[in-house]
């Protein structure tokens, strides 16, 4: 695939006239318009160390300034590959002056961690950005579409600005009974935490429903928090508001504390990557379990009553592969389903293209347009059809409607776009995915 | 330069308001309250306006439900001081006359240069509240402002008029203002500043008694509109239902 975008040609810095003599012999040489660049006296001190030191005495801020220019992460960074930022540019304008606390291009990282894959010097975006973008926050410079998310995320405990007490009104839809906590506190073995794009958007709810005929017919004991469920936040701590995440982890804590679980199993990387990785830092630890991981270990008891005859791509989400190291468990569940041809991307598992969702950038559609030269999710989808797939399946609330909408965008409508949800419940109650 | 803001919270419409028993109030015991989104407008004024001069900005708020939270997001964004009334019934719908003479009583004891209120709250569409304090404190007043320019002692305010026209004109301090909107979207105050100051700043209460009671309106009767006509959903497929919308519009002689 062609290096899309917006990208600048090189500038040649070639002098027309140029002599080079030997400090030794006195030899002369004519290299006027010769292509090595190295022949024009550079100066290296030239530049200041305020900018990194800035930086640096933030929590989190300090490796921004160990980058050597390798450009390792060139290739492997998303949003490099559509637009004029990455890891090393970002180094390099700091270094020349750029003032990231207010610039543009600090929303624009999705904390992908791709680049800190493969990073000699273990520089971490996936701390430097949240640390600055805090600061950036606290000053008021906050874009205004994210500065709504975060309002409605304070205000009603999930980022769609939904009424909270409607969270559970997806149950209606999905023929079995699932059971709140509040309404029946028995003790329960699997917390389904539902999180809020399975909750509220259209699509993830019907993932949701099929997810709850799923356990349902494992006889899975399960039950949900209904409307004292509050997202858990980990995106918009990623964002940049860590006072935001903290004061609903309280709200989470409170409200779990209530109840008595063996485990909670989410639908959501992002959530799961805040009870696997954020909350023991704060003392409070749970067992955690992405749904898939779940539905894995009990595949041999999964009956399929059909088949799901297609072709199928899977899109590894950052914060379950990368952030997390599960690249299993959702390809366990894909092959599982009898009819199934699983083909993989160029870029899967740890080299991930990353959707464009994670680290607030599903809140920055249109901030961020102004800056790339397609969205990021448009890139994966036409990754994923030029696979030859039927179905985009993917694992993470965040991507039905983001890789849904760059399929009618990129004129890939004939790609689906399933959670395997419910593709299992498709294939498990011999429905036809075509409908 | 002292301004005060005059803030107040109203239902949440996220939420499906519903009457309460007796049909002359929304049902309040089940709703969310926020801030007015006009009086939002009217901090975000007068904290550009702190930006620019030294001045100093004051909120004022009714004890209404979740209202710490309004007073406090205002410190956090940049207001010197947040004060409380108490002295009613904090559960109840407060009108506007009451509100304004409540208000009053507080900025009697308050040296202040400009007043800056919402130019109506999105429940009651009252629009009031700047013309009876500016007649209650017998100084200038404005409604609908849209610009606001401090030229020394006095004010240069732009106010939206009729038919899209604008209208510039200068009022002597102090005074107070209705304001429809700020020059800037109102800024954003992160959740880790408004902890900061839930644990830092104090709210200050002032209970407020009315000696004159305000004559007051009373509702007979609150509902939903009746329904009139109805909605025809077209269906079939996007080709159809367009073909299907142009010959409605044909019929109605619209295109
Ligand atoms: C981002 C960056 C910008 C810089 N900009 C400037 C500048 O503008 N001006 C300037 O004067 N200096 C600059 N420098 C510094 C300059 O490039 C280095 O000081 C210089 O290249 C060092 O040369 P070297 O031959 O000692 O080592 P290197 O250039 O590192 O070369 C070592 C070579 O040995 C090879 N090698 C290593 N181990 C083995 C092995 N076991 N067997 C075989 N081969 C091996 C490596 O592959 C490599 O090719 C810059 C450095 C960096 C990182
Ligand atoms: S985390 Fe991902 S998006 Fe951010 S700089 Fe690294 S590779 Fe790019
Ligand atoms: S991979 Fe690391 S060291 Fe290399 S250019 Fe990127 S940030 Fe710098």
């Amino acid at each position: 695939m062609p290096v899309g975008g917006n990208k600048q040609a090189p500038v040649i810095t070639e002098l027309e006239e140029a002599i080079v003599v030997s400090p030794l012999s006195g030899r002369e040489w004519d290299v006027s318009g010769a292509t090595s660049r190295m022949l024009e006296s550079r100066v290296l001190t030239d530049y200041g160390s305020a900018g990194f030191a800035r930086i640096a005495a933030l929590e989190g801020g300090e490796s921004l300034e160990y980058c050597y220019g390798c450009g390792k992460c060139v290739p492997v960074c998303p949003v490099d590959l559509v637009s004029e930022y990455g890891p090393r540019k970002i180094h390099r304008r700091v270094q020349t002056g750029l003032d990231l606390f207010r610039s543009d291009e600090l929303w624009m990282c999705t904390t992908c961690g791709n680049c800190l894959r493969v990073c000699p010097k273990q520089v971490n975006m996936i701390e430097v950005m949240p640390a600055v973008r805090e600061v950036a926050m606290a000053d008021g410079t906050i874009p205004e579409e994210l500065q709504q998310v975060m309002e409605k995320t304070f205000r009603y405990g999930n980022a769609l600005g939904e009424n909270p007490r409607r969270r559970h009104a997806w149950t209606k839809g999905a023929d079995v009974e699932v059971r709140v906590l509040a309404n029946d506190p028995r003790p329960v073995d699997v917390l389904f935490y539902v999180e809020d794009y399975w909750s509220y958007h259209p699509r993830g709810q019907q993932a949701a429903q099929a997810f709850a005929r799923i356990l349902t017919s494992l006889d899975v004991d399960f039950a949900i928090l209904g409307s004292e469920e509050k997202t858990l936040g980990d995106s918009q701590r990623l964002a940049g508001e860590k006072g935001l995440f903290e004061s609903l982890m309280e709200q989470v804590v409170e409200v779990l504390s209530k109840y008595q679980f063996n485990r909670i199993v989410t639908p959501d990387p992002h959530g799961f990557n805040a009870l696997r990785k954020i909350y023991p830092k704060y003392g409070h630890d749970y067992e955690a379990m992405h749904y898939s991981q779940l539905l894995a270990s009990m595949i041999d008891r999964i009956e399929f009553q059909g088949t799901l005859d297609a072709k199928v791509t899977f899109h590894d989400p950052c914060y379950l592969g990368r952030h997390n190291g599960e690249y299993e468990a959702p390809r366990k569940l894909l092959e599982a389903i009898p009819g199934v041809e699983l083909l993989e991307m160029g870029r899967c598992r740890e080299n991930s293209y990353c959707c464009g969702g994670g680290g607030g950038g599903m809140w920055l559609d249109g901030f961020n347009s102004n800056h790339a030269s397609e969205r990021l999710s448009e890139r994966r989808v036409r990754e994923a059809a030029e696979t030859g797939a039927d179905i985009l399946a993917v694992a993470c609330p965040y991507e039905v409607s983001r890789f849904e909408d760059a399929a009618k965008s990129t004129g890939n409508e004939h790609l689906r776009v399933m959670d395997i949800a419910e593709m299992l419940d498709i294939a498990m109650r011999a429905q036809d995915w075509r409908i | 330069m002292h301004i005060v803001v005059a803030m107040r919270q109203l239902a949440d419409l996220v939420e499906e308001l519903e009457v309460n028993g007796d049909g002359t109030d929304i049902d309040r015991d089940f709703v969310k309250f926020v801030s007015n989104e006009w009086d939002e407008a009217a901090l975000e004024e007068a904290l550009t306006i702190k930006d620019e001069s030294a001045a100093s900005v004051t909120v004022v708020a009714l004890d209404e439900p979740d209202v710490d939270q309004t007073l406090y997001a205002a410190l956090a964004k940049g207001a010197d001081r947040a004060v409380k009334l108490t002295g009613h019934d904090p559960s109840a719908w407060v009108r506007t006359r009451e509100r304004a003479q409540r208000i009053a009583s507080f900025l009697a004891h308050e040296e202040f240069d400009l007043v800056l209120t919402g130019v109506q709250a999105a429940d009651d569409l009252d629009g009031q509240l700047a013309g009876i304090l500016g007649s209650t404190l017998d100084i200038p007043h404005a409604a609908v402002v849209v610009g606001v320019e401090l030229t020394g002692s006095s004010l240069r305010v732009a106010q939206e008029l009729g038919g899209g026209l604008v209208g510039v004109s200068e009022l002597e301090l102090p005074a107070v203002l209705g304001v429809q909107a700020a020059r800037q979207a109102p800024r954003y105050a992160s959740i880790t500043r408004i902890r900061q100051a839930m644990q830092t700043q104090k709210i200050e209460e002032q209970e407020v008694s009315l000696e004159v009671t305000t004559p007051q309106v009373t509702v007979r009767r609150l509902y939903p509109p009746e329904k009139q006509g109805g909605a025809t959903m077209l269906t079939g497929s996007a080709k159809d239902v367009a073909t299907e919308i142009v010959n409605i519009l044909r019929s109605k002689g619209l295109v």
